[in-house]
């Protein structure tokens, strides 16, 4: 087996140039950058470089294509917020986007050639069960017909089961909070609310939202790190790296205050990892004189090598060129540090074997599922 | 370089290995497999193709090999990965060859947004081009490959590649698709068409692919003015019915069977109308081959200067 050949990450390494790429080597950072869903955020880069002319030729029109499917997705979630600011207008509650659509509403640097998966929202806590409602009303219904699932994530997560509208197929995760609760990085979401910024109105009245610059670095680790799959890991870590470069060029106290926040909302050791990925893939650093208060967020030592080491495979692209037994052990493990620290153990052990039980004694669909 | 250029041999190799990277129309393949039925089917099918010089890009890498584990010996079974990835369901090992066709369609229309993708045949005389696209059953292919088989040149049977710039559709000169009856069909129609071995219970029920002639593989690189768009319907018993369609219908019609009309956008709507503007369209309904051919002689002969 030959060694991996990770291509992708060092392109963003600051400061960044055109690298000294081959025809092969195109071939499979295009590749690379496919199954990390970073193909449009590496046409923006080439763009960004001005080196369309030294692609080989037929390569830059894959890279323009995505551009392509981009610019049709930002039209389609600016449309799909403006529903969903309309379907929520009357209800006593802001709608806070989260990651893709607040970058793209906000204008800020990670919307740059960024895809978009589901819109995610966050709404206050004590008027969910109306959102759910209203969102109906509007159309979005949850395809989650299991009892359990729709327990599971009503008692536990910090999300709804995901909404899927009727007609048009969009889907909606409603969120109380950014982290689960029964999680050790727990996070009220009543924390969160105070601070977050409207946007403009869109068409329609109705309070959409952003989470504050801070909370939105907060939540980016927090999720980076609570996932169990690290597919677009590296895409979240470069939504990261922006916005941080974004903080620190346009707040004067950026960094002090982000460490301040992230002891306020307990989530330090995110917020380390997080950091430590940074860089050493992109070179992004707090200032040298905050390194002494940085060091109060770090873990054990056990932990922090544990967690580089296995963060450093898992980040790698999710490509043929990197798969080794390293990476996928890195993978694995973090999918089951994911289920240990969202919940307590004897939580996972309920809902483990719970889903062992439902696999292998299905019950009969009273409703079955709805084919669309 | 062409494939024939290669032995047996060394064509097997190449996809035991490195992989065999061939060029059809703007499209390069690099194909790794290590199932015999692929490398037959390849060798056979794309011997007049070009080979890609090693300093070519090639535009989308995959492979095609028996799904391992204990699959390998009980009902065995063939995937196909794409940058490591499973977009489909492994199918029976038996259907490796069109399911390798059916991903190199995928490869295309699920990735490419800089030309508008019709799902239709495409044929050209004269650098005047027809598309005919059709719903499965329609007999679209069989029509493609009888046409092919008397003077009109392929350029695709399933994937109408429209510039977004000029408005000229351009060739792939891939195999051309056949299902259940109309292999026989096309065998007695033209005994020296060559074929490959049928893959049989697929989806699509029993499946083969003819070779595309060698000069129209030389030729793949020739585009073409769309002229005509005919929608065919094969009724049995009927007579050549060629009736004009609206082009407004047209329109739609084509859009709704497109692979990315809806994410072009403006520009796929522009393209489009602009080439239904340009082509007369027809429904055409007919039960016989040499009908149809007589037809679509007139059609040419109709609109020569």
């Amino acid at each position: 087996m030959t060694a991996p050949r990770d291509l992708l990450s060092p392109l963003w390494r600051h400061p960044r140039r055109a690298p000294p790429f081959s025809v092969r080597d195109w071939e499979l950072v295009i590749g690379q950058a496919r199954r990390g869903r970073l193909l449009a955020r590496l046409a923006q880069h080439v763009l960004d470089l001005d080196i369309v002319a030294q692609l080989p030729a037929g390569a830059w029109q894959h890279l323009a294509s995505e551009l392509v499917l981009v610019q049709r997705q930002r039209a389609a979630v600016q449309w799909e917020v403006d529903c969903i600011a309309r379907a929520l207008a009357h209800l006593d509650t802001p709608v806070v986007l989260l990651k893709g659509a607040a970058y793209l509403l906000a204008g800020l640097p990670p919307a740059r050639g960024r895809v978009f998966n589901d819109i995610d929202i966050l709404v206050d806590k004590r008027q969910i069960a109306l959102v759910e409602a209203a969102l109906m009303a509007a159309g979005w219904i949850s395809h989650e017909r299991d009892a359990y699932n729709q327990r599971y994530y009503r008692t536990w997560m910090h999300e709804l089961p995901p909404l899927t509208h009727v007609t048009r197929q969009s889907v909606i995760d409603v969120h109380h909070t950014i982290t689960p609760p029964t999680s050790r990085f727990a996070v009220d979401g009543a924390l969160l609310l105070p601070h977050v910024l409207p946007l403009q109105p869109l068409q329609q009245a109705g309070r959409v939202a952003v989470l504050d610059l801070l909370d939105m670095v907060l939540h980016s680790a927090a999720h980076l790190f609570g996932e169990g799959e690290f597919d677009h890991g590296l895409r979240d870590l470069l939504d990261m790296d922006d916005l941080l470069l974004h903080g620190q060029a346009t707040w004067p106290d950026f960094w002090p205050r982000l460490l301040d926040r992230a002891d306020a909302l307990g989530l330090q050791v995110p917020l380390y990892h997080a950091l430590v990925q940074v860089q050493r893939l992109f070179g992004t650093a707090p200032p040298p004189a905050l390194a002494a208060r940085v060091r109060t967020l770090q873990p054990s030592a056990a932990a922090r090598w544990a967690m580089g080491w296995a963060l450093g495979q898992a980040l790698q692209p999710k490509h043929p060129s990197c798969d080794s037994v390293a990476s996928a052990a890195a993978r694995f493990g973090l999918y089951v540090r994911s289920h240990w620290i969202r919940m307590p153990a004897h939580l996972v052990a309920r809902h483990l074997l719970r889903k062992a039980w439902m696999r292998a004694f299905p019950t009969d669909d009273p409703n079955p599922t709805l084919t669309v | 370089m062409l494939l024939r250029d290669l032995t047996q041999r060394e064509c097997t190799l190449r996809l035991h290995g490195a992989g065999l990277a061939l060029r059809t129309g703007a499209y390069g393949f690099r194909i790794r497999s290590r199932m015999s039925q692929v490398a037959q089917g390849l060798w056979l099918l794309y011997a007049h193709h070009p080979l890609l010089a090693d300093t070519d890009f090639v535009d989308f890498d995959l492979s095609l090999d028996r799904v391992p584990g204990i699959r390998r010996w009980v009902r065995p079974q063939a995937q196909f990965l794409f940058d490591g990835d499973s977009p489909f369901e492994p199918l029976p090992a038996d259907h490796a060859y069109p399911l390798l066709e059916w991903s190199m369609n995928w490869c295309i229309s699920a990735h490419v947004l800089d030309t508008l993708l019709l799902h239709s045949a495409v044929i050209e005389r004269e650098g005047l081009a027809v598309i005919l696209p059709a719903p499965a059953g329609s007999g679209k292919s069989t029509l493609c490959a009888g046409l092919v088989l008397r003077g009109w040149r392929l350029l695709s049977d399933e994937l109408g590649m429209v510039s977004l710039q000029d408005g000229s559709v351009g060739a792939l000169a891939r195999p051309v698709s056949l299902k259940n009856e109309s292999l026989a069909v096309i065998q007695r129609f033209e005994p020296t068409a060559v074929f490959n071995r049928v893959s049989v219970g697929t989806s699509k029920g029993t499946v083969t692919h003819m070779q595309a002639p060698a000069d129209h593989v030389a030729r793949m690189d020739e585009r073409a003015r769309p002229r005509w768009v005919v929608f065919p319907r094969y009724v049995a018993g009927s007579p050549p019915l060629l009736q004009p369609r609206s082009r407004a219908d047209s329109v739609l019609e084509l859009g709704r069977n497109s692979f990315n009309y809806g994410l072009l956008g403006p520009a796929g709507f522009e393209t489009l109308a602009d080439m239904v503007e340009a082509c007369a369209c027809f429904d055409f309904q007919y039960s016989s081959l040499d009908d149809a051919v007589a037809t679509f002689d007139q059609l040419l002969r109709a609109a020569a200067p």
